[in-house]
């Protein structure tokens, strides 16, 4: 019963409103426009910190990954004389050990050797990475097993010539043939597939995602006895041959509180045994910064329209209110007359006032729901509509109702129904 | 709240010494300068007087949509001197009946919302509503006009309407302030039937007028000169 003569009331205000339509909908304009920009703030805000914690999971939200690098000075030499002998550059082995077993929150690190080869089954030849690691990369980097497992310390101990391949790159070698079990040939030997697993690929911020869609982990020690530790690059000047003994090292803290703390430790003490600064210390905890700073900037931008728009607007519809009420002067002096209490007066243009700004709040859900798209579209960054997202506009546009619509509904209320009769 | 009137049940209102004082500047204009008089249940009674002399004042007052500054003012066995805004209010949704000269009309509702206003007041739902707003648009001889709005309608039809409105609540007391006013004679002859009719239905009719045609077929007649009262024709008590 109550419930019906709410909706009954809701209606009510509808019904008026459409009286003037092209009046309500200029009144709802500047609340379309508030409500509109508070929408896309919000999805901005959320896709951005979706988006970093995706990133943040790809990478391993407690990681930080060293990689090789080849210097500013190495880089600049090598191209003006292209044929220079060697040059030697990144990770060594002994910063690998210096690094894992100096800091007491790292609770594992890996060392990730890299280098190319095409690899075969039969007719089928596909490039891939080589990646020379030990089995605490598949906790570094857990990715789901499609088949088999992943590599254990007995191969790295046997030193045993096996590979896990990720899916897709399994999939173009191996074919429609059994996948355990197989041998392929990476390079110029033959290694017995044991594992499949997935992989993410791709770049994360501006740090490269571990694994790739071509990978091939292989017990380390059998990567540098087969492979060694120089490599013929080619570029357009020549073949360019540079020794590199580890292309990464995979680190992960026990904290995510001491992830920055431990980093620039490992910072420094590299520091201390390189000569050139031929590495690089990534921080995926850091993206998170990263995209919260954005979201800060998108929402004083944002916010700052909103709050005008939301201001304007308020003023907007509490000015055409005002304006309905002297108009409506007579009608209210006759529902008085009739024996309408003040607050049923109040009531009655309260209410108007807030389906005219919850009409508004939900056209400008609509307008604003464009507008993360088009800069989905055009930026590429990630938006996203929540619940809250829809939730807190429409309250918002709510709450501009009752707010600016109280003063004018008030004034209604007071009117003294022998003058309004009188009034023409 | 309300005390017991002092007098018998033959009447409906009393009015005590009644006194509605403006205040203009420093001047104090009596629009009513100590009324005593009561009219009887049942009884269609004019006002009449020159203009300036108080009726419409009066009917504010007796319609409960304004306040004496003194004297007493009972209704239907009820003091509602002393009566707050709300309960004004609620005395006119339920105890009083308007009937205007310029049929006081909303413009923007259908005849059928128009005349089911005072049932949205009173808490009726909408179904309960559309069956009363019809059975008195019929009653009024506007059954098939339901769906129109004020300004499709001619005067007569607007006061029909009105008068529909006024029926709505039921009403112990319709007040009708020059209800013919705006009308031509034919069209002011059958609206009055109309009030003539539901007097005999058994409601009480208060009507200001000036026209000696309607005055006739009332059953008493009070005359008003400066706030008071000049002289009373027909059967009403009077204490002057
Ligand atoms: N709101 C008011 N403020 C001041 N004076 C008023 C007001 N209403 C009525 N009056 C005065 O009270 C007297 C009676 O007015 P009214 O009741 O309207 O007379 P009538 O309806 O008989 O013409 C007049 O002198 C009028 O000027
Ligand atoms: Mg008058």
């Amino acid at each position: 019963m109550r419930q019906t003569r709410i909706a009954r009331n809701i209606w009510l205000g509808i019904e008026n409103l459409l009286l003037h339509k092209l009046r309500s909908f200029l009144t709802m304009l500047g609340v379309v426009f508030g409500v509109g920009s508070v929408v896309a703030m919000l999805s901005v805000g959320e896709g951005a910190s979706k988006e970093a914690l995706e990133q943040i999971r790809k990478l391993g939200s407690n990681n930080i990954i060293i990689s090789s690098m080849k210097s500013a000075e190495e880089e600049a030499a090598s191209t003006q004389h292209s044929h220079r002998a060697m040059s030697i550059y990144g990770l060594t082995y002994e910063d690998y050990r210096r690094v894992a077993s100096s800091f007491k929150d790292i609770q594992r690190a890996a060392p990730v050797k890299l280098t190319r080869k095409d690899s075969r089954l039969r007719e089928r030849a596909l490039e891939l990475r080589i990646v020379g690691t030990t089995p605490e990369w598949s906790e570094l980097v857990p990715r789901d097993i499609v088949a088999g497992r992943v590599l254990l310390q007995a191969d790295l101990d046997k030193q045993a010539p096996v590979t896990v391949l990720t899916e897709f790159g399994a999939r173009k070698i191996l074919a429609t043939e059994s996948t355990i079990g197989q041998t392929v040939r990476l390079g110029g030997d033959q290694f017995e597939v044991v594992g499949i697993v997935k992989s993410e690929s791709g770049q994360a911020g501006n740090i490269q995602i571990p694994d790739q869609d071509v990978d091939a982990y292989i017990p380390i020690e059998v990567a540098r006895r087969y492979f060694g530790d120089i490599f013929t690059k080619r570029t357009s000047s020549g073949d360019e041959r540079e020794k590199v003994e580890l292309h990464q090292m995979i680190v992960q803290v026990d904290d995510p509180k001491k992830v920055e703390a431990v980093a620039a430790g490992i910072e420094r003490m590299l520091e201390q045994f390189h000569k050139k600064k031929d590495y690089v210390v990534s921080v995926p905890l850091a993206l998170l910064k990263q995209a919260e700073a954005m979201k800060r900037r998108f929402n004083i931008v944002l916010g700052s329209i909103a709050g005008i728009s939301l201001l304007v607007g308020g003023i907007g519809i509490m000015n055409i209110m005002l304006a309905s009420v002297t108009e409506r002067t007579r009608e209210i002096g006759i529902r008085r007359a009739i024996g309408a209490k003040r607050r049923q007066i109040v009531y009655q243009f309260l209410i108007e006032t807030v389906v005219l700004s919850t009409m508004g709040g939900l056209i400008g859900l609509g307008v604003g729901g464009l507008i993360p798209l088009l800069i989905t579209y055009f930026s590429g960054m990630i938006t996203m509509m929540t619940l809250k997202g829809i939730l807190v506009p429409l309250l918002i546009s709510m709450t501009i109702g009752i707010l600016f619509g109280l003063y004018p509904a008030v004034h209604a209320a007071k009117v003294d129904p022998i003058v309004a009769l009188r009034h023409e | 709240m309300a005390e017991q009137a002092p007098s018998n049940d033959q009447e409906i209102i009393r009015l005590e010494d009644a006194r509605k004082i403006y205040q203009m500047g420093t001047e104090q204009v009596k629009a009513l300068a100590g009324v005593t008089v009561s009219f009887k249940k049942g009884g269609f009674s004019a006002i009449m007087g020159p203009s300036g002399s108080g009726k419409s004042t009066m009917m504010n007052i007796l319609g409960c949509l304004d306040r004496l500054t003194s004297g007493s003012y009972y209704l239907a066995g009820q003091d509602v001197s002393r009566l707050d805004d709300d309960s004004l209010s609620e005395f006119r949704l339920r105890y009083l009946g308007f009937i205007f000269q310029s049929f006081n009309l909303i413009p923007q509702l259908t005849v059928q919302r128009n005349i089911e206003l005072p049932l949205y007041y009173l808490g009726w739902d909408a179904r309960d509503s559309e069956n009363k707003a019809r059975e008195l648009a019929d009653q009024v001889g506007l059954g098939d006009r339901l769906g129109h709005r004020p300004t499709e309608l001619s005067g007569g039809q607007m006061q029909r309407v009105a008068i529909a409105r006024a029926l709505a609540n039921d009403p112990q007391v319709i007040f009708a302030d020059e209800p013919t006013g705006n009308l031509d004679s034919a069209t002011g002859e059958q609206i009055l039937e109309l009030l003539v009719k539901l007097n005999e239905l058994g409601k009480t009719i208060i009507i200001v007028t000036h026209e000696p045609i309607i005055a006739e077929r009332t059953q008493s007649r009070l005359h008003m000169l400066d706030g008071l009262i000049d002289r009373i024709e027909g059967n009403s008590n009077e204490t002057n």
